[in-house]
């Protein structure tokens, strides 16, 4: 059987793929587009180290199919930081040590950044009830709700 | 993996014509969160994967004119979870929707999967079953119309004929006084399989309960819709003496498995538990409607 041809937009830049039918989005984004920042953690849904937003909603990209990306918009951890210059996020994780292994660290951000643009003030509990699909085995997760909080913060600063 | 078919077709009839043609081999893909992980397992090898997500019927929630709603089978959680007034209207359906899973199953998941699963454990059908919804299903010989209870044929199978697609759900209008609510029993706090799940819908008038469902999950084969328990409720003030009876009426229809999630006794014990804890929220609910 012959490949699909999938027309989609990830990052904000058009792209374009060949994959088979049952593909993963992830196998896509790992594969032909070399995209290498989401995770292959549980491919079950459980763990969310492969997390993207899909039209501008948090999914796990082990969970869709490669072919469903047709017209669709992707993001990944890929188009979080603007060149050079780190997300608040990316900023903050590094200098709150909010990761060890960093298995999880794309899919804790992806799935954070979705978070702020959603709920810019988000409660502690807010914090770990949105995260409950991330899984970590380094951190126990303190520091990395605390960033997420801090950020937070920064960001409603920042916008002021 | 080279032998699947993908189609994501634009109308209904096209999708039904082409999954009837593929026969048990096909597989209809909503959210996907059950049927990618049967495929990675290798419990499931689709021939050909339908996608529905394309089809408008599938994808829209609709308040009608009578105050009821129609859920398109494939509206993610999330998605339900925003719209303005289905969850006013209807917040046990919502809480049991928004159990399943994590922030990111909640946003591809839909109801209709979690129905079309056909799991004993699905957090959202007993809820549906409560608020008394109804499956608008469709296939080669037309459009029929069953009680979400008498949907589900036993573990991983429906009562949904060769070809047949699940569209939609619909919820009937609430008259004043209404509530509803649903509670699971799991080990942990969160993203887990219910061990049992309780779905409580009624209507107060005066204080005195005068409609009542009750649908319970995890402790048969198929959810259950349980009239026993039901009618215990229905004339009375929900006082001890009902909810007692409610509860035994629903430990009584228990017919569990007994595994590490939870023990033939346990559950069934659960069962009546949750009765009461779910009664209680929905009729505080419907004092505020």
């Amino acid at each position: 059987m012959a490949k699909l041809h999938v027309s989609t937009t990830i990052n904000g830049e058009p792209a374009e793929f060949l994959c088979e039918p049952g593909d993963t989005m992830l196998d896509a984004l790992r594969g032909p587009l070399g995209l290498t920042g989401s995770k292959e953690g549980c491919a079950s849904g459980d763990c969310g180290a492969c997390s993207i937003t899909l039209d501008n909603r948090l999914v796990c990209s082990c969970l869709m199919l490669a072919a469903e990306a047709e017209g669709q918009d992707i993001r990944t951890i890929e188009g979080m930081a603007q060149g050079e210059k780190l997300h608040p996020l990316q900023q903050k994780f590094l200098e709150m040590a909010a990761l060890q292994c960093g298995i999880c660290t794309s899919g804790m951000l992806v799935a954070s950044e979705a978070l702020l643009q959603k709920n810019p003030r988000p409660s502690e509990e807010e914090v770990r009830f949105w995260l409950a699909g991330n899984l970590c085995r380094c951190t126990g997760y303190d520091k990395i709700v605390r960033a997420v909080l801090e950020t937070a913060a920064d960001m409603r600063e920042a916008a002021q | 993996m080279t032998d699947i078919r993908y189609l994501s077709p634009d109308t209904l009839d096209e999708a039904i014509k082409a999954f009837a043609a593929a026969g048990s081999a096909a597989r209809i893909l909503a959210g996907g969160t059950d049927l990618l992980v049967q495929m990675r397992s290798g419990a499931v090898r689709p021939g050909l994967i339908v996608d529905i997500k394309k089809i408008p019927d599938m994808t829209t929630i609709e308040e009608t004119a009578d105050g009821g709603f129609r859920v398109g089978a494939a509206v993610p959680g999330a998605v339900l979870a925003e719209h303005g007034r289905f969850g006013k209207v209807w917040p046990g359906v919502l809480e049991a929707v928004n159990l399943i899973g994590s922030t990111q199953v909640q946003g591809r998941a839909s109801a209709g999967g979690n129905l079309c699963n056909g799991s004993p454990a699905g957090d959202s059908v007993p809820a549906m079953i409560a608020a008394g919804a109804i499956a608008t299903v469709q296939g080669p010989n037309g459009r029929r119309e069953m009680p979400v209870e008498k949907v589900p044929a036993g573990p991983g199978r429906t009562h949904l004929l060769p070809g047949e697609i699940l569209v939609s759900f619909s919820l009937p209008p609430r008259p004043p006084g209404s509530g509803d609510a649903y509670l699971r029993m799991i080990p942990r706090t969160e993203m887990d399989i219910a061990v049992v799940g309780c779905g409580v819908s009624l209507t107060l008038k005066n204080g005195v309960c005068t409609a009542a469902r009750v649908g319970l999950g995890a402790v048969a084969p198929t959810v259950l819709l349980v009239e026993a328990a039901a009618k215990a409720l229905i004339g009375g003030k929900l006082d001890d003496a009902a909810l007692n009876a409610a509860a035994s009426a629903c430990s009584a229809a228990c017919r569990p498995i007994d595994d590490k999630r939870g023990t033939i006794a346990y559950r069934t014990r659960i069962a009546g538990v949750l009765l009461k804890r779910t009664v209680a929220i929905a009729a505080h609910r419907a004092g505020g409607n």
